[in-house]
């Protein structure tokens, strides 16, 4: 089993809540309501690791993706950098830690300015952050920031319609790299990519992370990607983190009920195991995010659910039956990824 | 309403000993200002009655041309079937006149599509959508049409059918509008339901629902599903044949447990590789270098020798003639195939 190599913490947030209000009315706006998007998130991330993030559509990730990067400003909770709160920073010390935090986009079409040569969308940043590297030298780093993440230097003149998704996926991921932050954020970085692709863009992000030891928050909903990539997981659900630990615990012994009727969910790419693993059928949808079940959020399509879950909310934290935290009064290891005998 | 029906039923030439659908030697071509783009150059694929084909491939590679052409759904111009026959039944669809063609549509072949929200009309009704296709095509009153259509809600498990009925697709959830639309697909029980990556924008859990439902109805009604995807993971737990395609030709094609165990085509075989499995931690991720191919350019010879770890002189020079018979049931268009299929896959 691979721990991270080193133990220091380089993000960290707690009980990290961002609410998106409903309104009604157009000259007198009253609250109505509140979307949690995110609700109460605590992770650590450490140097050299990579955090994978999991979830349903709706599940709030992207959002936590965007609070993490600072496009979002938080509700409540904090963001530590480095023992920076990025939450109360302000004005250039703000931009300063920004540097720090950089993110990659999912869709690699729409997340390149058409109108910019590949020179330009890369060099931005420095336009930013115009202490970083002296005017004279950008292009130069530019050229090797091309180089570093495999396209080749001469293209700088180049549009990014001239390249393909998997090309346009590099651009994005030198553009974050520019700063040369310790952290990158990774919102679904390959789920646009054809399966041929993914490959390429996997294989680079790892590879970049051994180079620059970087950190990363990993987001997808692809489950398989994840246990690829990442060292650890979180899952969400609903705005909270419903179980957390290292990739081997979350993937051989999960014990969150949703952790395993998720990843039942996933289909295995080897036809022998047809009808040989554990499969577990949801009912119905995730519940809207602006009115949320009482308790466990999971309990309206949970097949464990009592009583106890209406009124008590479960806590992210280990039990007797779970070696890593998880939030369910239930929890139980169940093997869902593997055939079953 | 039996006469209406038996009127439906008679097509000329249909031949019920025939095979379901046999599509034989298809070209299709798109003729754009950049030039001509050939989607689909020669792709022969037949299925038989409750069989789940599925048709693997990456963005560009014809998969949903080759369905649509099936469907004669081509947005024509720019797009043209050149050559080839789709055989229904041993009636070809495309020498059929398009008045026909239409009543093959539905009443025979239906088809569902990924993006559910933008396949349905936003301004009508659930009701009114699954209803016309009573209307229209068996002239059953409104009425009747209504009250089927809630037993074909019912049928694809909507909660609530009868309160539903008069809703929009926007006030459904993305799992609930693909059942609205395959219960759209089999509203006229066809024989042949084409699939086109029904579950792509779905999230996990209901895409097993999704599949799940799909499986069932298929065995209920000895359809013939041909499943269009990307997906290898789906594949494998729903398909009993696979056909793989790049850059508009079938490159191999096999029962599903053959395939993966030893598959026949280095881009079968790459692919294969090149994907993260859920029950497996640190493989090696195979990259197939470099892109699909342009389809206004394809490369002269094979068209994955680019991308090819087997690629040799001949490979670039020649396309391989002919399927080959690796066994039976089973083809490879490669021609080193003998020695991919020896291999033993990497990585694992």
């Amino acid at each position: 089993m691979s721990q991270p190599v080193a133990k220091d913490v380089v993000l960290e947030t707690s009980n990290l809540v961002k609410h998106f209000p409903i309104t009604r009315g157009i000259v007198l706006q009253t609250q109505v309501g509140a979307v949690r998007a995110v609700d109460g998130v605590d992770l650590k991330l450490r140097r050299g690791e990579t955090l994978g993030v999991v979830g349903e559509s709706g599940c709030g990730k992207s959002t936590l993706a965007k609070l993490l990067v600072g496009l979002e400003k938080p509700t409540s909770g904090s963001i530590d950098v480095r023992g920076q709160d990025m939450t109360r920073l302000r004005g250039a010390e703000l931009r300063r830690a920004r540097r720090n935090i950089q993110m990659v986009l999912q869709d690699p079409y729409t997340s390149l300015n058409p109108r910019m040569t590949v020179g330009d969308i890369i060099g931005e940043p420095f336009d930013i952050h115009t202490e970083v590297v002296p005017r004279g030298e950008r292009k130069q780093r530019v050229r090797e920031l091309l180089d570093l993440v495999g396209l080749n230097p001469e293209h700088i003149n180049r549009y990014p319609h001239q390249f393909s998704g998997g090309q346009r996926q590099r651009i994005g991921i030198a553009r974050a790299l520019a700063l040369k932050p310790e952290i990158i954020v990774c919102d679904e970085p390959v789920s646009a990519l054809d399966v041929s692709i993914q490959a390429q863009v996997i294989n680079l992000l790892e590879r970049l992370q051994d180079e620059l030891g970087l950190s990363y928050i990993f987001i997808a909903h692809d489950l398989s990607v994840v246990r690829h990539i990442a060292d650890r997981v979180a899952v969400m659900y609903l705005g909270k983190i419903v179980e957390i630990g290292v990739e081997d615990e979350i993937y051989e012994r999960p014990t969150h009920p949703y952790t395993q009727a998720l990843l039942s969910a996933v289909p295995v790419p080897d036809p022998t195991l047809r009808g040989q693993r554990d499969q577990i059928v949801l009912e119905g949808d995730v519940p809207s995010p602006a009115n949320p079940p009482s308790g466990c959020r999971f309990r309206t399509r949970c097949w464990k659910a009592q009583d106890i879950c209406a009124e008590q909310e479960p806590a992210l934290t280990e039990r007797e039956q779970s070696a890593h935290p998880s939030a369910c009064h239930f929890a139980e290891e169940r093997n869902v990824v593997h055939a079953v005998e | 309403m039996t006469d209406i029906k038996a009127e439906i039923d008679v097509l000329p030439g249909l031949d019920s000993s025939a095979r379901l659908l046999d599509v034989e030697n298809l070209h299709v071509e798109f003729r754009t200002q950049a030039g001509v783009a050939r989607a689909i150059n020669g792709v022969d694929i037949h299925l038989d009655p409750g069989e789940t084909l599925a048709i693997l491939g990456e963005s560009g590679c014809g998969k949903s041309v080759t369905a649509q052409a099936i469907m004669g759904i081509l947005d024509s111009p720019p797009g043209f079937v050149t050559k080839g026959a789709i055989r229904y039944r041993g009636v070809d669809l495309l020498k059929l006149p398009e008045e026909q063609r239409r009543k093959v549509r539905a009443n025979h072949i239906a088809m569902i599509f990924q993006d559910a929200l933008s396949a349905l009309n936003p301004v009508f009704s659930i009701g009114f959508q699954l209803g016309e296709l009573f209307r229209v095509h068996r002239g059953t009153s409104r009425q009747d049409a209504r009250r089927r259509s809630i037993e074909l809600l019912d049928l694809v498990k909507i909660p609530a059918a009868r309160q539903r009925i008069n809703d929009y697709p926007h006030q459904f959830s993305g799992g609930m509008r693909q059942r609205v639309m395959i219960a759209m697909a089999l509203a006229l029980d066809p024989k042949v339901l084409i699939a086109d990556e029904p579950t792509t924008a779905l999230d996990v859990t209901v895409q097993a629902q999704i599949m799940n439902l799909l499986a069932e109805l298929r065995r209920e009604r000895n359809m013939g599903l041909i499943l269009i995807t990307h997906d290898m993971g789906v594949v494998a737990d729903v398909a009993d044949r696979i056909s793989v395609m790049y850059a508009g030709k079938v490159v191999e094609e096999a029962p599903v447990l053959d395939i993966y165990a030893r598959p026949a085509h280095p881009y079968t075989k790459a692919l294969l590789e090149s994907i993260p499995r859920l029950d497996m931690k640190g493989q090696q991720l195979n990259v197939i270098k470099g892109l699909p191919p342009n389809l206004l350019r394809i490369p002269a010879g094979c068209p994955f020798h680019p991308r090819c770890a087997y690629a040799r002189d001949v490979c670039r020079a020649d396309p391989p003639p002919q399927q080959y018979d690796v066994a039976p049931a089973r083809t490879a268009r490669c021609h080193f195939w003998t020695e991919v299929v020896g291999d033993e896959p990497a990585g694992s």
